[in-house]
């Protein structure tokens, strides 16, 4: 069974949210969503693209007063 | 009762190295009239009767410090009242507020510090192990410097696995890469290109605006959003999970990092990451178990500097516990990292959750500040600085 697992990515300098993000991704089984909490304005662009091209799949972006939940789903 | 440790007598702490270590010394010294008393008894449980500068490992890959100059005694760097045992935990029983040890001795506690690192996994990599070289051991670095002196030319790449500790050690190692083949006088036989996981060259923002120009300056390649997926070690190709790849010649990398195998086996958290309360420092549902350094899955830099800042509040609140019953700080993220910039110029980030470094020139005197701290960090581990 698929789940979603939260990564909160808050107030991070470093490693960062995406750094978090691929952190958990590794050790996610393929079908797996992740949704990642991220203050960083960065990553509502840092992800989806590192997300396309690994080719893994971007299940939705909305931003929540000042988090941004972007949700990811591990394909491969 | 809201703190369970107020009226405690028994703190274990389970790992001897950076974070463990300051949080003993810090609680011996804070807690003496009780020790003395007999009120409250620290004890430490280790996997090594020998306590390693890892930083140091750096400048072994180069030829530039000798394996020996690393270690101290552990025991020698501890207050006597701390009674520190080389017994690696091998079983945690969170309910019963007890660990076993490799001998099979059991050890009650009423807190728990958990301090036990991380460590590399290149074998994760399929390939990596065959055909990389390392420096985030002993050994590995020794080899590394090896490989290092009979290269005379040809391609150099780096790469980065995630997580890691020491965030700062892939510019580092690159900025270092440079001089040595400048100094040996083959810098322009050598191309040297960096590889780094996400869409710039290093994750702090700060560090990547300050490096990107250095290395177009000192004619280093990189490129961006490169995850090895694999090593054809005997073709010397790495791929990316992105889909590219680059050939090399010496293959440097910093390998993806998990927490130490008794932490994964436990399931704790994944990849033996324990989840930890960001400000208080204690583990998940757990008020008398703390957790710090590398081992924790804070998102913070996995390093001995955050360890020693969150052996701070770690003493100072358990020992605040069992003073007043309350505990008196929190954690913030504080960080601070050296950056050597190569062999003779340093500069340093300091950060914490909320405020991004703020990076300033690299100079001569933070480079001799550092070699100064290398030294230094006895002191800090004894919890006198
Ligand atoms: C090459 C390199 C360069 C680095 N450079 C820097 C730098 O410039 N600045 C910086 O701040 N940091 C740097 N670091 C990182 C720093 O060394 C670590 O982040 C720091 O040591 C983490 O402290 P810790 O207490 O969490 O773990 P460690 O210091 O690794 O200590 C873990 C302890 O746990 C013990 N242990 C393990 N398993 C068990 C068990 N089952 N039971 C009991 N004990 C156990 C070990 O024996 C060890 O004593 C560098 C690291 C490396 C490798």
């Amino acid at each position: 069974m698929s789940e979603t697992k939260i990564v909160d990515a808050c107030n991070t300098y470093c490693p960062g949210p995406l750094m978090e993000l691929i952190t958990y991704m590794r050790q996610a089984d393929v079908g797996d969503t992740l949704e990642l909490l991220s203050t960083d304005q960065g990553s509502a662009d840092d992800v989806p693209e590192w997300v396309e091209k690994c080719g893994h799949e971007m299940v939705g972006t909305e931003k929540i007063g000042e988090i941004w939940h972007i949700k990811v789903r591990k394909a491969k | 009762m809201k703190y369970s440790v107020v009226g405690a007598k028994r703190i274990l702490i389970v790992g001897g190295g950076t974070g463990g270590t300051i949080v003993a010394n810090n609680l011996a010294r804070r807690l003496h009239g009780e020790i003395r008393e007999h009120k409250v008894q620290i004890s430490m449980l280790s996997a090594s009767d020998q306590h390693m500068y890892q930083p140091g490992l750096l400048y072994v890959a180069f030829g530039q410090m000798m394996p020996d100059e690393l270690y101290r005694d552990q025991a020698s760097l501890l207050e006597p009242t701390i009674d520190f045992r080389v017994d690696p935990v091998v079983k945690f029983e969170l309910e019963k507020k007890q660990v076993t040890t490799k001998s099979g001795d059991v050890h009650e506690y009423d807190v728990l510090v958990i301090a036990t690192g991380s460590r590399m996994v290149p074998n994760e990599i399929p390939g990596l192990e065959e055909g990389a070289e390392f420096f985030y051991t002993e050994e590995s670095a020794i080899k590394m410097f090896k490989k290092l002196r009979e290269f005379e030319g040809g391609k150099v790449a780096i790469t980065v696995g995630v997580p890691h500790k020491c965030p700062i050690a892939p510019v580092e190692v690159t900025f270092s890469l440079h001089d040595y083949f400048k100094a040996r006088g083959i810098r322009d036989k050598v191309q040297i290109k960096y590889h780094y996981p996400i869409n710039r060259i290093h994750s702090i923002e700060n560090v990547a605006k300050w490096a990107q120009p250095e290395f177009d300056r000192i004619g280093v390649e990189y490129e961006t959003l490169f995850n090895v997926e694999e090593v054809d070690a005997e073709n010397k190709i790495v791929k990316s999970l992105e889909g590219t790849e680059s050939e090399y010649d010496l293959l440097i990398s910093i390998p993806e990092h998990r927490g130490m195998e008794v932490i994964e086996e436990h399931e704790f958290g994944p990849g033996g990451w324990i989840p930890t309360d960001r400000h208080q420092l204690t583990m998940e549902g757990q008020d008398n178990i703390y957790v710090l350094g590398d081992t924790t899955n804070l998102p913070v830099s996995k390093t001995g500097s955050a360890a020693h800042f969150q052996a701070e509040v770690v003493s100072e609140n358990i020992a605040s516990i069992i003073k007043i019953g309350a505990p008196v700080r929190d954690y913030k993220g504080k960080v601070y990292c050296f950056i050597e910039a190569g062999h003779d110029r340093a500069t340093y980030a300091m950060f914490d959750y909320l405020n991004p470094p703020d990076l300033k020139p690299p100079n001569k005197s933070m480079h001799w500040f550092k070699m100064s701290y290398n030294q230094m960090y006895w002191t800090s581990v004894r919890g006198l600085l």
